[in-house]
């Protein structure tokens, strides 16, 4: 199912003022050649059913709109969990990859290149890759490849080759900007699956119609199930593509409020966060304009500034254009949650419901109970379950003063 | 007419039947103290330019040798005040070398294009290149840098089709720099790739004098490319002397750049 919402973006990607295509001279007929054949295929019948028939036979789609009744009690709301878990390969990612690896196939594009943070990117494109026979290169910043190290063993038996990226903070904008310099001397014969709405256009346009399937779903589920739509949607907000991907079934419903969830890390005020919307400020950063965390004073003035979370996808100084479109314009409005949050959120969702969500995912569920008492007890909100948490269980442990 | 200085240069350069050595240096590497000096060095040796990179911590254009240039740089306390400092202290010690500002749009965007397009006319800029803004986002940077007579340098680069170069001709630059292959810089150098046809299209089509860059490390490779752009500029393997150097980095810089310009 390929989505053609009305929320197109102006001429070079615009959302508002944001976007564009902030690149090297040398990938713009590139980017131009990516924009032509994504508009030719999303209004082609034959690359729409061949991503359905994907979506639904091998990741396994419809996920499940699930009534977490004993969660919702816990907040005081009622809680539908969109289960993006559920997918193969245990997260959202997988979606924007089958779209973007048809897309390649259709283009005569050999070679698949992608960077990863948690890593979730990385094996769904890793994955797909082995589905389509191609050979695939992941950059991931060497830190994360040392706190992800069960997904750098997926992605090795999956017959990527995975390549720690040591300059700079050593975490996903590193692993980025490897794959930019990757994809500037491999241009002719190898696709960049860029994981995040984030990136030059078309990659935030592209990448939200492609996850838009989980809003499309979920804005079918709840007119089904509840009988009416929900009064919000919940997610987590990193690079930002779980979150556009359901705000995206529900843009044009102004009275379903969307609510976006970053990483507050030790706390806004420490400093050490990655709330790029809520702290940042207005920047260019990876090929588009949008609010990034950065260094403002006149000695470091413009150089990106670290971000920190305990949730390696999450752990980015970025966010998608289109997210500071909808924050500048209201449509959406945005929140943080602390480490220990996300970490008390996972534990009160596991022994509730029986699901362990991904740390990334568990900012979300920690905003949950404000966002309850925002809207009152009557009120129906729908939160992605954006991935499952095994991924994260060393980690978790570790934060627990747990030793496996 | 902006850049007026880089273009009466590259003028009198042509004149003398020869191309232009432009030096690419990133400031605030080893220290913001020595750019000055580093600058004043490349312009004894014989560069006719000086390309002064402002170091950003995510060089996603850059190879190796200026990623590991910029990151001494910053842990020095090197950013674009301290360039353009730097450019300030080249102009009082009476460095008149043209210095084109080299970098990344965040640093430029973030200090304000306003700012930034006074700051860099008075600290005696003559031009900036910003290797994120392609021609289609260059305006916003291009037309705040006009009203104080500082120029834009545009890129081309080998998947750059001929309807770029009108775009290109329009901004009316001092001069083009064609990337000489797909990659980043300090990338390995094939001087045979570097298409003489390829250069002598884009200076038609877009008016303006054509200097190559990315991969060029050696006199030897200097002269190839000279036979066929009005312009070399060398980069990463300045950078790499600079660090190899330390303190001696000034020497060591005008030593190097006299081999180059030698073989010119």
């Amino acid at each position: 199912m390929i989505l053609a919402t009305a929320h197109d973006p102006g001429p070079r990607g615009r959302f508002g003022p944001y976007g564009g295509q902030y690149v090297a001279e040398t990938l713009m007929p590139a980017l131009a050649e990516l924009e032509a054949a994504w508009r030719a295929a999303r209004v082609d019948a034959g690359f729409g059913a061949e991503v359905e028939r994907l979506l639904t036979e091998y990741v396994g789609r419809p996920s499940r709109l699930y009534r977490a009744a004993r969660f919702g009690a816990e907040v005081g709301a009622t809680v539908l969990l969109k289960r993006e878990d559920l997918n193969h390969t245990g997260a959202h990612k997988i979606n924007n990859c089958i779209g973007q690896a048809l897309l390649a196939r259709r283009m005569g594009k050999r070679r698949l290149i992608a960077e990863t943070g948690a890593g979730q990117h990385g094996v769904a494109t890793a994955t797909v890759a082995a589905l389509f026979g191609m050979p695939c290169d992941v950059y991931m910043g060497a830190e994360d490849v040392a706190r992800q190290s069960l997904n750098v063993f997926r992605m090795k038996l999956l017959g990527a080759r995975v390549i720690a990226v040591a300059s700079g903070t050593r975490t996903l904008k590193d692993a980025m900007n490897e794959a930019l310099r990757d994809w500037v001397t491999n241009v002719g014969d190898t696709f960049y699956v860029i994981g995040s709405v984030a990136g030059p256009h078309p990659y935030p346009w592209m990448v939200r119609e492609l996850q838009a399937v989980i809003g499309v779903e979920a804005r079918a589920q709840c007119l089904v199930t509840l009988g009416r739509l929900p009064d919000a949607c919940v997610a987590c907000v990193g690079g930002g593509s779980n979150a556009a991907g359901l705000f995206a079934g529900f843009l044009d419903d102004a009275g379903v409020a969307l609510w976006g969830v970053e990483a507050a890390g030790e706390g806004v005020a420490t400093g050490r966060h990655a709330a790029t919307l809520g702290a940042g400020r207005v920047g260019v950063l990876h090929g588009s304009k949008s609010y990034v965390l950065t260094h403002a004073d006149d000695a470091r003035v413009g150089q990106i500034a670290e971000a920190h979370s305990i949730s390696a996808g999450l752990d980015y100084p970025g966010v998608g254009p289109e997210h500071a479109h909808w924050r500048d314009t209201g449509r959406a409005r945005y929140v943080a949650r602390t480490d220990a949050e996300a970490l008390a959120a996972l534990q009160l969702l596991a022994r509730t419901e029986g699901i362990l969500c991904a740390l990334e995912t568990a900012h979300a569920v920690a905003a949950v109970a404000e966002v309850a008492r925002h809207h009152g007890p009557d009120a129906a909100i729908v939160v992605n379950l954006s991935g499952r948490g095994d991924k994260d269980m060393i980690t978790v442990a570790g934060k627990l003063g747990v030793s496996l | 007419m902006t850049a007026a200085r880089l273009r009466a240069r590259l003028a009198a350069v042509a004149a003398e039947r020869r191309a232009a050595l432009i030096v690419y240096l990133t400031a605030g590497d080893p220290t913001p103290a020595a750019t000055a000096d580093l600058i004043a060095a490349a312009a004894r040796g014989g560069a006719d330019v000086v390309e002064l990179g402002v170091p950003f911590s995510d060089p996603s254009a850059d190879g190796r040798a200026i990623q590991a240039a910029m990151e001494r740089a910053l842990a020095a306390g090197g950013g674009l005040a301290a360039a353009l400092e730097g450019v300030r202290a080249a102009r009082a010690a009476g460095v008149d070398v043209p210095i084109v500002l080299f970098g990344y749009y965040n640093p430029i965007f973030v200090y304000g294009v306003e700012r930034f397009a006074a700051a860099a006319a008075s600290a005696g800029v003559d031009a900036a290149l910003t290797v994120d803004l392609p021609s289609e986002e260059l305006a916003e940077l291009a037309e705040p840098l006009a009203a104080h007579g500082v120029g834009v340098i545009p890129l081309l680069a080998p998947t750059s089709t001929p309807a770029r170069f009108a775009a290109v001709q329009a901004l009316a630059p001092a001069f083009v720099y064609y990337i000489s292959l797909t990659g980043v810089t300090g990338a390995a150098f094939d001087a045979a790739r570097v298409a003489g046809d390829r250069v002598a299209a884009i200076r038609a089509a877009t008016g303006a004098p054509v200097a190559v860059g990315f991969g060029i490390k050696t006199p030897a490779d200097a002269r190839a490319v000279a036979a066929v752009a009005d312009g070399v500029v060398v980069g990463s393997a300045v950078v790499e002397r600079i660090g190899a150097a330390g303190a001696d980095a000034p020497a060591a810089v005008e030593a190097f750049v006299r081999e180059l310009r030698a073989a010119l």
